[in-house]
């Protein structure tokens, strides 16, 4: 694996793989000293060209915890505000010897230009480009259901047989593109519920089922509720009359976490908008496995870090 | 490709027996003995050596594996290998003896990168070395403690260690 870009082209082997790999890098997390020489040596840039603290940071710690050497760039207050393109930003970063390039972009397809244009050799890994994707969220994702579903004999294995529901800005969210590629990947059965608004054009090919009545997807009993953020940033337009209607009808409200199966997991990306999207009960229960995903965020980016870099030659040899 | 047996099922169990021994004479008193196989074949061959101490001195040893993959020096040179599970046993490492074990010792580098792994997992009194086959052809100043046989061989050759527990059959072979 020379890039990590999208969800929708991993294999199922691939996408096993990776979170068998996290899992052992999990299981370096309680030893006495925590950090690893894997990656002694190689250099990690992170290139936020959109806000993130929670992505930046889990990848910042992945890398150290790697013993990679970390440069962050933001895009605020960088050569990128003057105007830089970003070919250049990436040329100049290749001249400083970046062995991986971490890359969030406000463009759909930013990740892929930058790795497929020949502006650098480095291995791209993408860090959410515009609404298209967000691989290493729903690589978490499914991390985090398996180890909830299967403990101490997730590895080896897929979804198959988990229903998940993804609730909310779908028209927006490379999480639920990224989520749904991947899980179906897995083997996974994908609900989507969201106002019509929300779902973009030819949500139809999707391979997911489509409801438009939260109280009705919530009757097919799923194992996993995922509540998107509603991306007030994202929200130029008037796509439904206000936000406390919006939380009436597709938020996570008190009485609809009653309704959930006792073991239904309540995932949320973050940050979480609490009152709109998720209600504090929710976000505070047993069943809500939003500090297990920060966690989880660690490792697969650490697994995802290694099999890029590590295996560098594969192809080769 | 021409290969010749040169360690048959009873000859591995001898080895092992052997070792077993050793390792208990070479104990000087009441020290913790920690096995620590290095996946895959290394840890069958502590499991297997583990008992064959039990046998002999009830309680007087624990065993586990311990993965080296993050720890290897030609990262980028060799295609990745998936980590596999360490296991420490309950005590862990710290004032233990700890047996290092593997299937075959050969550049060193692997041993290189077990001490490297150890460190991190905490402070053994000692540390042993013990293989089931010494090929010679040291790359670092590293040696075995306890060796099952000593085999000398061309860069050329590939020796292979098969063990029924993976592979079905039980024999050393050596190719050319």
């Amino acid at each position: 694996m020379k890039h990590l870009l999208s969800t929708r082209d991993l294999d199922r082997a691939a996408a096993v793989r990776l979170l068998d790999v996290a899992e052992d890098m999990a299981q370096t997390a309680t030893r006495e000293v925590r950090k690893l020489p894997t990656l002694r040596g190689r250099t990690v840039v992170n290139l936020f060209f959109e806000d993130s603290t929670r992505t930046r940071l889990s990848f910042e710690s992945a890398a150290k915890r790697l013993s990679a050497d970390v440069i962050t760039v933001n895009a605020k207050g960088s050569s990128v505000s003057k105007g830089e393109s970003l070919k250049d930003t990436a040329q100049t970063l290749q001249a400083m010897g970046a062995d991986a390039i971490v890359v969030r972009h406000g463009s759909s397809g930013a990740a892929h230009q930058l790795a497929h244009s020949g502006w650098v050799d480095a291995h791209v890994l993408n860090a959410g480009d515009g609404t298209h994707e967000h691989p290493t969220q729903a690589l978490l994702d499914a991390h985090t259901m398996r180890s909830r579903r299967y403990g101490a004999e997730s590895r080896g294995r897929d979804l198959v047989g988990m229903r998940v529901l993804i609730v909310g800005d779908i028209l927006h969210s490379r999480v639920a593109r990224s989520n749904l590629w991947l899980l179906t990947t897995l083997g996974a059965e994908v609900h989507l519920a969201a106002p019509r608004t929300l779902l973009p054009a030819g949500v139809g090919t999707w391979p997911a089922r489509i409801h438009h009545d939260l109280d009705a997807a919530l009757d097919t009993a799923p194992h996993a509720v995922m509540m998107l953020r509603v991306q007030q940033e994202r929200m130029h337009d008037a796509f439904f009359p206000s936000a406390r209607e919006y939380g009436r009808e597709y938020g996570l409200t008190a009485e609809r976490f009653a309704r959930l199966e006792a073991d239904t997991m309540v995932m949320h990306p973050g940050p979480m908008n609490r009152g709109l999207e998720i209600s504090s009960i929710a976000a505070d229960s047993a069943q809500s496995t939003v500090l297990e995903q920060v966690r989880n965020g660690v490792f697969i980016r650490m697994a995802a870090l290694y099999l890029l870099i590590a295996g560098s030659t594969e192809a080769d040899a | 490709m021409a290969a010749r047996t040169v360690l048959d099922d009873a000859d591995i169990t001898r080895a092992l027996r052997r070792i077993a021994h050793e390792v208990l004479e070479s104990r000087h008193g009441d020290g913790r003995l920690v096995f620590l196989g290095i996946p895959t074949r290394g840890t069958i061959l502590a499991e297997r050596v583990h008992r064959l101490v039990e046998a002999i001195e009830p309680g007087s040893s624990s065993v586990g594996s311990l993965d080296i993959t993050l720890y290897r020096d030609d990262l980028g040179r060799t295609p990745t290998r998936a980590p596999a599970p360490t296991r420490i046993p309950d005590g862990g490492i710290d004032d233990a003896i700890v047996v290092l074990v593997d299937d075959v010792l050969y550049s060193g580098r692997t041993v290189r990168a077990a001490l490297d792994a150890l460190a991190d997992h905490g402070r053994p009194r000692a540390v042993r070395l013990a293989v089931l086959i010494d090929r010679g052809h040291r790359e670092l100043p590293i040696r075995a403690d306890f060796v099952g046989k000593n085999l000398p061989s061309a860069t050329s050759e590939r020796v292979r260690v098969r063990l029924v527990e993976v592979d079905g059959v039980e024999e050393v072979s050596i190719e050319r």
